[in-house]
């Protein structure tokens, strides 16, 4: 049971991940987590914005409830089966780390630096959160999908749009962790 | 309560990305400065074993649970929806080192903050389908 408590290494973790996708696609559905944030906003009324948020979001139903069980295994895997919070980091990306400002980086899975409710509180920090959030929301459903939609299904099924979305997510998190965090952070 | 079963396969889900520290902010950093194989290793062996898994569906030799081949949606086609929609959703995944699964998960973790990211998210998608008349795809 001992290994179940450890990190998890990548050759358990992705295929593991492949697991979630045969389940969601053998019961009939697909593996697209952004669509909910569309199905979120017609559920707080966006119709009334824009005819697309006018759809039927019932049919959307069983994919709330598949993030409604990540926030439970988020819940689950913190509180039961995570006894060590330490990331086994590259020492070099501490090292990096450390120049911008991010102390004991990999102490805990997210850095103070960003998610404190102090760092919220500041207009930069908020901006920070916000901004980011903005980006995904609207850079997956222009790309019509994010990292599970692109990334893992349409890889798997050989897509060449999802090739090319994969080829901008890395493009955009390049520029912004090279180019863009010195300067941000 | 049909959908249930979809609520397990989330708390899976949820906890894989947990138990692999694939939600953690430090590995997508770490990704993206080509410091560790851990999350190519993810991603890698996840599509590797998806190419061999829909080589099944689509010759049927996998069925639903009904009995009926598996179809799986093409995406749609378009070249600067890709790479335009892609980088912009980059420059948000590198910032905030979760894309909208790690997001769900790290609320579950009782990280608040995040909140104002997934509203930055609803946002983000309104916007789109707002100006998208005008955008290139």
């Amino acid at each position: 049971m001992n290994f179940i408590l450890e990190p998890w290494p990548w050759y358990i973790g992705g295929p593991l991940i492949t697991v979630v996708m045969f389940l969601l696609f053998y019961y009939g559905k697909k593996f697209g987590i952004s669509s909910n944030l569309e199905t979120i906003c017609a559920i707080g009324g966006a119709g009334k914005l824009h005819e697309f948020f006018r759809f039927d979001w019932k049919k959307s139903g069983w994919n709330l409830m598949f993030i409604l069980g990540t926030v439970i295994g988020g819940f689950i895997a913190f509180y039961y089966l995570t006894p060590d919070e330490t990331v086994n980091l590259n020492q070099q990306t501490v090292q990096d780390l450390a120049a911008l400002g991010f102390n004991d980086a990999g102490k805990t899975f997210l850095p103070p630096e960003i998610f404190s409710v102090e760092t919220m509180l500041s207009v930069k920090g908020s901006l920070i959160l916000l901004g980011a959030g903005i980006l995904v929301g609207f850079g997956a459903r222009y790309a019509g999908g994010c990292t599970s939609g692109h990334a893992i299904t349409g890889l798997s099924n050989l897509e060449l749009p999802s090739l090319i979305s994969v080829i901008g997510f890395f493009i955009g998190g390049l520029v912004m962790t090279w180019i863009l965090f010195p300067l941000i952070f | 309560m049909k959908h249930i079963k979809f609520l397990f396969i989330g708390i899976l889900f949820g906890i894989v990305l947990s138990k692999a520290e694939v939600i953690s902010w430090y590995r997508i950093y770490e990704m993206f400065k080509f410091q560790s194989f851990h999350m190519y290793g993810v991603i890698g062996s996840a599509v590797v074993l998806g190419i061999i898994l829909f080589r099944f569906f689509n010759s049927g030799k996998i069925k639903d649970y009904l009995g009926n081949k598996i179809n799986i949606e093409p995406k749609k086609k378009g070249f600067y929806r890709n790479i335009i929609g892609g980088t912009i959703f980059g420059l948000g995944w590198g910032l905030i080192g979760a894309c909208p699964g790690p997001m769900f998960i790290l609320l579950g973790r009782g990280e608040l903050t995040i909140l104002l990211a997934i509203f930055g998210g609803l946002l983000g998608v309104l916007f789109y389908h707002v100006i998208k008349h005008k955008l290139p795809h």
